[in-house]
C-alpha cells in the first residue's frame, strides 16, 4: 500500500517513492503502511510516562535483531545502565547487543550549574559523538532521548536551534532512520516546537484516564510522502514490548462459511436445524443472572476441545480456577483441555483495563493462540469499563475482528431482571447471528429455566421454548410440557405429566375392559348362534320326518283308491270311455 | 577528602590542569585557544598546562568529559571540574567560569 505503488508518475512511470523503514514494532508498521521514513528523521512526542523512550528503543532493539540494522540511542536524560534496566523488563537485552556491536548507547549529560557559557560556540561535539557511534557499528538507526534536555542546559537558543536544525538535517544526509523523542507542550505538539524541524513523520502518543482507566493511544500525526492510518490507535505496553492495534479497521466483507460447529448441547444442535452453529458466526447467549449462560458457553467449549479446536475464553466475573470447578458440577471438566494447551483462559476485571485495552489485549492474544472459537464472559462486564455506546463500538470491531478471521465467537450477555429482557445492555443484538435467550419461568413456587432461540440467521430453527436442565452430566433440553395448564416447568410439569400418565394407563386399561367385553359378548352370541342352528337343524329335520309320512300317507291314499277303482271296473265292464258320461254320472251319485 | 589528596592539592597548590577541546582549526578553535593562552598567562602564570584535544582526531574522548558543545574548556584541577563552552571571547565570564571571580547569580 505504499504510494509509489498506488500513484503512477506524470510520464507514465512508476515515481521510486519514499522507502520505509520497518520498525518491527507490531501494529505500527500496519497503520504507517510499512515502517518509519527510511532515512529520515521521525518525531515521537507525548506527555511523560506515555512510552515515548520505551518506543524508542525498541524501535532500535527490533532493527538490530530482526532487521540486522544496527541503532544509537543517545540518550540525554538516563544512563545506560538505567536504560538497561528498564528495557530488561520488556524482555530486552541490552547489554549483550552492546557487546555484540548492535547497539550503542551513548548517555549525554548536561549540568547547566557545571557549565560557564562564554562567547560563540556550536554542537560540533555532538556530531563526533553520534558520527563515532554511527561509523563504530555501522548503525542504521538513530534514537535521540530527548534532546530537548539541550534546551534545559543552554542558553543560547539561537545557537540551539540552528544546531538542530543542522543536526536534524546531518542525520537525513547520514540516511540515517532517527526517532526523536519530545515532551509535549502546551497548545503544541513539543515544547519547544522540535515539529518545525522534524516534518516528515510525527507520532504522537497519549494516555488518556477516562473513570480511573487509563487507555494508551499513538497516532499518527503526520507522515509526508505516505498515506497512514489516520485515527488514534490504543496500544499495550506489554512484557514483550509495545504492541500497537490497528483495530478500528471495519470491512465488512469477511466470508461466511457454511460450515457448522456443534454447540455441545445435542438437543441444542437439533433446535437449530440438527447442526448447530455457523463456523464464524456470532452467537449471543443472553439470561437473568443464574440462567446458565456459562454453561451454554462451557458446553460449545468443551464439545470444540474434544474435536481438537483450540478455543480462548475471556472471563470478565470469575477466575479460570472457578469456571473450572463449576464446570466441573455439571459434569464437564475443563481442565484437561486447559492442560493440553486447547483452552485458554484469560480473566481479568472489566475495570482493570480500558475498553481499547482489552480489546487490544483480546486481539493480541487471539494473535498469539490463533484459536477457532472465543467465548467472552460476559460482554455486559465491559461496560464497567465504559459507557454503553463505547462499549458497542468496541464489540462491533471485535465481532468483525473475529468474523474476518472466522472465529465463532460466544457471548453471553447479562440482563438485568429490570430491563427488556429481549434486549442486550450493550445492544449488540443486531450484530449478532445467532441469539439463544436464556429465560426463567416461576411458577408454582418454582424457579425454573427455560431456552429458546431468539434468532439464528440462515439455520431453519426451532420456535420452540425449551426446558433447560442441568444435571451432573451436562446441560439437558427437554420439551416444556404444554397442556390445558399452558406451560409448565419444574415440578409442575412432572405432577401434570404424572397425572397425565395415569390418566392415559386409566385410559388404556378401559380400552382393554372393553375389549375384552366385546370378546366376551362375541362368544356368547357366537355360542348362542351355534344353539339355534342346531335347534333350526333339528326342527328341520323333525319337519322332514313329517313331510316324508305326510307324503307316505298321500301315496297309500291314491294307491287305495287306485285299488278300488279297478275293483269297480271289474263289475262294470261296459265303461263308457266318454269322459262327459261319466262324470255326469258320477255328479249324479 | 582523603590525605593523599590533601597531599596533591598541596603540591598542586594553584595549578591550572586544563583541557580545550575543539574540532580541527575552525577559527572558533583557534581563537578560544589564544583567549585561554592570553587569561592564563594574565592571571596565573606559568602554573598552568593546557592540552588541547582534537575531537576530529580523537573522537572517542568527547564522551569521557560529557562534551557536547564545541570549544569547550575543562578545568580538571584544582576541583571541582568547571567546564566553560565558547571562543572564550569574554574574559570577565571565563574568570568566574574559573571561579577566580565570584559568580554572579544567574537569571
Amino acid at each position: 500500500m505504499r504510494l509509489s505503488k498506488v500513484r503512477p508518475a506524470k510520464a507514465g512511470k512508476w515515481l521510486k517513492g519514499l522507502s520505509k523503514c520497518a520498525t518491527g514494532i507490531r501494529g505500527l508498521d500496519e497503520i504507517t503502511f510499512g515502517g518509519l521514513p527510511k532515512g529520515r528523521p521521525t518525531l515521537v512526542c507525548g506527555s511523560a510516562g506515555c512510552g515515548k523512550t520505551l518506543l524508542g528503543m525498541e524501535f532500535l532493539i527490533r532493527g538490530a535483531v530482526d532487521f540486522n540494522e544496527p541503532g544509537v540511542c543517545l540518550s540525554f536524560e538516563e544512563t545506560e545502565d538505567e536504560i538497561g534496566k528498564n528495557v530488561a523488563s520488556l524482555g530486552f537485552d541490552v547489554a549483550s547487543l552492546v557487546s555484540q556491536k548492535k547497539l550503542e548507547i551513548d548517555h549525554v549529560h548536561l549540568e547547566r550549574n557545571l557549565i560557564e557559557e562564554c562567547g560563540e560556540y556550536d554542537l560540533e561535539a555532538l556530531f563526533i559523538r553520534l558520527g563515532h557511534a554511527v561509523d563504530a557499528i555501522k548503525a542504521k538507526r538513530v534514537l535521540l532521548d530527548s534532546v530537548e534536555a539541550l534546551f534545559a542546559g543552554l542558553t543560547n537558543l539561537a545557537v540551539l536551534r540552528s544546531e538542530l536544525r543542522r543536526l536534524f538535517r546531518w542525520l537525513k544526509e547520514k540516511e540515517l532512520t532517527a526517532v526523536i523523542t519530545a515532551e509535549r507542550g502546551e497548545g503544541s505538539l513539543t515544547r519547544h516546537g522540535l515539529e518545525e524541524y522534524i516534518s516528515d513523520c510525527v507520532i504522537q502518543l497519549d494516555h488518556r484516564v477516562t473513570d480511573t482507566i487509563l487507555t494508551r493511544r499513538l497516532r499518527v500525526v503526520k507522515y509526508r510522502g505516505s498515506t497512514h492510518g489516520t485515527n488514534e490507535y490504543p496500544f499495550l505496553i506489554e512484557n514483550d514490548g509495545i504492541s500497537v492495534l490497528p483495530v478500528t479497521s471495519v470491512h465488512l466483507t469477511h466470508v461466511a462459511s457454511n460450515e457448522r460447529v456443534g454447540t455441545g448441547i445435542a438437543e441444542l444442535d437439533s433446535m437449530l436445524g440438527g447442526k448447530g452453529y455457523f463456523r464464524g458466526s456470532s452467537i449471543l447467549v443472553s439470561g437473568t443472572a443464574g440462567t446458565g449462560k456459562t454453561s451454554v458457553a462451557s458446553h460449545f467449549v468443551n464439545a470444540a476441545c474434544a474435536r481438537g479446536e483450540s478455543c480462548v475464553f475471556f472471563s470478565f466475573e470469575e477466575s479460570p480456577n472457578q469456571i473450572i470447578r463449576n464446570m466441573k458440577s455439571i459434569g464437564i471438566d475443563l481442565d484437561r483441555w486447559v492442560e493440553k494447551k486447547r483452552l485458554h483462559f484469560e480473566s481479568a476485571r472489566p475495570t482493570t483495563f480500558g475498553l481499547e485495552t482489552h480489546l487490544a489485549k483480546i486481539h493480541k492474544l487471539l494473535g498469539q493462540v490463533a484459536p477457532s472459537i472465543v467465548v467472552v464472559d460476559p460482554v455486559t462486564g465491559l461496560l464497567d469499563s465504559g459507557t454503553a455506546s463505547e462499549t458497542r463500538s468496541m464489540l462491533l470491531r471485535m465481532i468483525d475482528y473475529l468474523k474476518e478471521n472466522q472465529i465463532t465467537a460466544l457471548m453471553t450477555s447479562l440482563t438485568n431482571g429490570s430491563s427488556v429482557e429481549e434486549q442486550t445492555d450493550v445492544r449488540i443484538s443486531s450484530l449478532v447471528d445467532t441469539w439463544l435467550m436464556l429465560r426463567d419461568l416461576e411458577s408454582g413456587g418454582e424457579r425454573n429455566r427455560g431456552l429458546y432461540i431468539l434468532k439464528a440467521r440462515g439455520v431453519a430453527h426451532s420456535n420452540q421454548i425449551r426446558e433447560f436442565l442441568m444435571t451432573d452430566h451436562g446441560v439437558q433440553l427437554r420439551a416444556v410440557y404444554l397442556g390445558e395448564a399452558g406451560l409448565l416447568t419444574g415440578s409442575a410439569r412432572v405432577t401434570q405429566e404424572a397425572k397425565d400418565e395415569t390418566a392415559a394407563l386409566m385410559a388404556r386399561q378401559e380400552i382393554e375392559r372393553k375389549q375384552l367385553l366385546l370378546a366376551r359378548k362375541r362368544s356368547a352370541l357366537g355360542a348362542q348362534i351355534a344353539a339355534l342352528q342346531l335347534d333350526m337343524e333339528s326342527e328341520a329335520q323333525e319337519s322332514q320326518q313329517l313331510i316324508t309320512q305326510e307324503e307316505l300317507k298321500i301315496r297309500k291314499w291314491e294307491a287305495d283308491r287306485h285299488g278300488i277303482a279297478s275293483s269297480r271296473a271289474l263289475n262294470t265292464p261296459a265303461q263308457v270311455t266318454n269322459g262327459h258320461d261319466g262324470k255326469r254320472q258320477r255328479g249324479r251319485t | 577528602m582523603t590525605k593523599a589528596d590533601v597531599l596533591s592539592n598541596e603540591a598542586q597548590q594553584g595549578r591550572w590542569e586544563l583541557k580545550l577541546y575543539v574540532a580541527g582549526q575552525t577559527p572558533k578553535s583557534l581563537q578560544a585557544f589564544s583567549n585561554l593562552k592570553r587569561i592564563c598567562d594574565q592571571h596565573h602564570p606559568g602554573r598552568y598546562h593546557i592540552e588541547v584535544i582534537d575531537l576530529l582526531k580523537n573522537p572517542q574522548l568527547a564522551k569521557g568529559d560529557q562534551i557536547l558543545a564545541l570549544p569547550t574548556l575543562v578545568r580538571k584541577l584544582p576541583q571541582p571540574v568547571r567546564k566553560i563552552i565558547g571562543d572564550l571571547s569574554n574574559t570577565e565570564s571565563v574568570l568566574v567560569g574559573l571561579d577566580l571571580r565570584a559568580r554572579k547569580v544567574r537569571a
